[in-house]
């Protein structure tokens, strides 16, 4: 039995589609109250593992124990205490906001009482009150959003996983999701988020790095921060794609990333400017070359060696 | 299973339904079109057949007989013909598609043929002869008809007479309102259900459902329901218009016929969630659907008779549960039979939805994968 504060204890879980391994051997541990945030790039795992630990997926192996509960065994007890949001708009389209509220406060289990003042403090929370008797298929991506998101608290669940929950959403209402999703973790609700976006993982307590199904980081972003491997330099140039191409295979690079006007190169630490600026003159690049302050794209980029790797 | 939680997919669905108006209008416009396609256009019963007349005896009986075979209305006599070559002119250039020849000895062969005895009718040269285009199927069996045409003066034998017992004015609308029931509720209750079912999948509300108490079987069950009350509401439309177009008449017992709808419903229901635990996406669940409705469209006796196909072609009609109901819908519309005469038909319909549901059984599961 793991500290009482752990809400989900993963460990070796693994899942294969066929010859395809989408979960490799990752162990994860989400402690109560936490804002978890899964990042990795599209098909590194991340739907994948959400959907084995709220059961919806046989692991191929591993062990899953969320809330003390035994996953896929114990996953109907679990169900009661979870919420999930799909990374697809689950509900009605051909139903109302009330009626896809209503329909999930009975199958829920809540009376009729009880559905009806928590639709109403739904409603208002997540500003649907003038919608309510819309259909959802009629909602604007913003308020389809919020609808999902009181239909997956709807129950109170002590556990809440997204699944990019924002992917399909304007800046601004992504902004206020988050805010919401902060309200709950205040409340003290665990939640488990997946994302591709940077601004969004930097908000996370904690943030696990999913590249090609394994968990390549684990830690709070600041942590993440301090234990990047060497610093970003930032090469300003007329030409950032030539200067990438002179760089390419220079052994003090650990990773680039071209930004605008300017590329992101993070070394092993400050010597390697010298080689650096020389690699640039022999190629007959003319840049400015600053230091500048690690952020978590350079943690991604240093974890996954993805745009690295795509040059080869 | 919680009858709150199987309320509230009722609910849902019904409301769903109520908003998807193309549905809802199929659901009475397939009865009320099929029944009036079927019942008029489609009639096996060709009247109307263009034809000529070679009367080559020209008796005053002669010409009693065409007189009686024209206000028949099976054919249609436009041309009196004095040769065999202009008929087989007319006939190749298709301006008639049959033609009656009274042959010279027309009086002789009608007093022989009274005179034979019971036994040893066949045996007798026919007084009438009807020369077909016998490319024409349709042609062919309204020929058949005539040819038990009972004819004036003609003391004909019961041996002879075709006797059609149930129908006896042959309208087609008879034998076939009782076959229209079945035909329909198959097809939208096979098809609505496994589309309905797969929807779900497809649209991903699936995965929502999952996390929640709502149990696989709540939610088929939910969703399935609806359409047995739609199901009867469709045998109440295709009786009743049954009725008012076409005289159809209900000679057994109304509540026993709403007895056996009722179990055929299950049938096909229990049909329709087996296909759509067979199919991803609501466009093969719809294909899979017309896939197992063709074979009962043909096979169960609804379109051929049954009698006159091949043995294999019997035992796979055997399967099918369009087959059994539609023996339990003509015997209690027109031979007012009782479920009790006909229970072989109804343990057959029994079998085929409790197997179905059981393979659907093992089919459901609550996991993604």
């Amino acid at each position: 039995m793991p500290g009482t504060d752990v809400v989900i204890q993963a460990s070796g879980l693994t899942k294969r589609f066929g010859q395809l391994t989408a979960v490799d051997n990752l162990n994860l541990r989400v402690r109560r109250a936490e804002v978890f945030g899964f990042l990795g790039p599209n098909g590194s795992g991340k739907s994948t593992t959400i959907r084995m630990l709220c059961g919806l997926l046989l692991p191929s192996a591993g062990e899953i124990e969320v809330f003390g509960y035994q996953i896929p065994r114990d996953a109907e007890a679990l169900k009661r205490r979870i919420g999930y949001m799909t990374q697809k708009f689950s509900l009605y389209d051909d139903l109302s906001v009330v009626e896809n509220l209503g329909f999930l406060a009975t199958v829920q289990g809540l009376d009729r009482g009880a559905a009806r003042k928590r639709i109403a403090e739904l409603l208002e929370r997540y500003w649907l009150g003038d919608q309510r008797q819309q259909l959802a298929g009629t909602l604007s991506g913003g308020q389809r959003q919020r609808l999902a998101l009181a239909g997956a608290v709807l129950h109170k669940p002590d556990l809440l996983l997204l699944d990019e929950p924002t992917s399909a959403v304007d800046p601004q209402s992504r902004r206020e999701f988050w805010e919401s999703l902060f309200e709950l973790a205040d409340a003290g609700t665990t939640l488990l988020v997946s994302t591709h976006y940077m601004d969004e993982a930097e908000r996370c307590t904690r943030l696990g790095i999913l590249d090609n199904g394994r968990l390549v980081a684990d830690g709070s972003p600041r942590a993440l921060l301090d234990a990047l491997p060497g610093q970003p330099l930032l090469i300003e140039c007329a030409q950032p794609r030539q200067a990438k191409h002179a760089l390419r295979d220079c052994s003090e690079v650990l990773a680039m990333a071209q930004i605008g006007l300017a590329l992101r190169v993070l070394v092993a630490s400050e010597d390697a400017r010298g080689p650096i600026e020389q690699r640039l003159r022999d190629a007959h690049i003319d840049a400015q070359i600053k230091s500048t302050e690690a952020n978590l794209e350079d943690v991604f980029v240093s974890v996954t060696r993805q745009p690295v790797q795509a040059q080869r | 299973m919680s009858l709150r939680r199987l309320t509230a997919v009722i609910v849902k669905e019904l409301r769903q339904l109520r908003r998807d108006r193309l549905t809802f209008a199929m659901i009475v416009g397939i009865p009320l079109l099929q029944l009036v396609l079927f019942g008029y256009a489609i009639n096996m019963d060709v009247r109307g057949i263009d034809a000529a007349v070679l009367d080559q005896a020209n008796t005053a009986r002669s010409r009693e007989v065409v007189a009686e075979i024209g206000s028949s209305q099976i054919l249609n006599l436009r041309y009196q013909l004095s040769n065999p070559q202009q008929m087989d002119s007319l006939l190749r250039q298709g301006k008639i598609s049959a033609a009656l020849v009274i042959p010279r000895d027309f009086e002789a062969r009608l007093e022989s043929q009274g005179s034979l005895p019971q036994d040893r009718l066949s045996q007798g040269r026919l007084p009438l002869q009807l020369i077909v285009d016998g490319s024409d199927q349709s042609v062919q069996a309204s020929a058949r008809q005539l040819a038990s045409y009972p004819l004036p003066g003609w003391e004909s034998r019961q041996g002879v007479e075709l006797v059609n017992f149930y129908n006896p004015e042959r309208l087609a609308a008879l034998n076939t309102v009782p076959g229209l029931i079945g035909v329909i509720l198959t097809m939208t209750m096979v098809m609505f259900t496994a589309i309905a079912l797969v929807r779900e999948r497809e649209r991903g509300n699936m995965e929502m459902l999952i996390t929640t108490p709502l149990s696989p079987w709540e939610l088929t069950l939910g969703k399935v329901l609806p359409f047995v009350g739609i199901g009867l509401l469709q045998v109440t439309v295709i009786l009743l218009t049954g009725r008012l177009l076409f005289e159809v008449p209900i000679r057994g017992s109304l509540l026993e016929l709403y007895g056996a709808s009722l179990l055929f419903i299950a049938a096909s229901l229990a049909l329709g969630v087996f296909i759509s635990t067979l199919a991803q996406t609501q466009f093969q669940a719809m294909q899979v659907a017309v896939f197992t409705f063709l074979p009962q469209i043909l096979l169960s006796g609804f379109m051929f008779p049954f009698a006159g196909m091949p043995k294999a072609a019997q035992w796979i009609a055997e399967l099918l549960p369009l087959t059994h109901f539609l023996r339990l819908a003509r015997g209690i519309m027109l031979r007012s039979a009782g479920l009790i005469d006909l229970w072989p038909e109804i343990l057959a319909l029994l079998v085929f939805t409790v197997l179905m549901l059981s393979l659907a059984v093992t089919r459901v599961s609550k996991h993604l994968d």
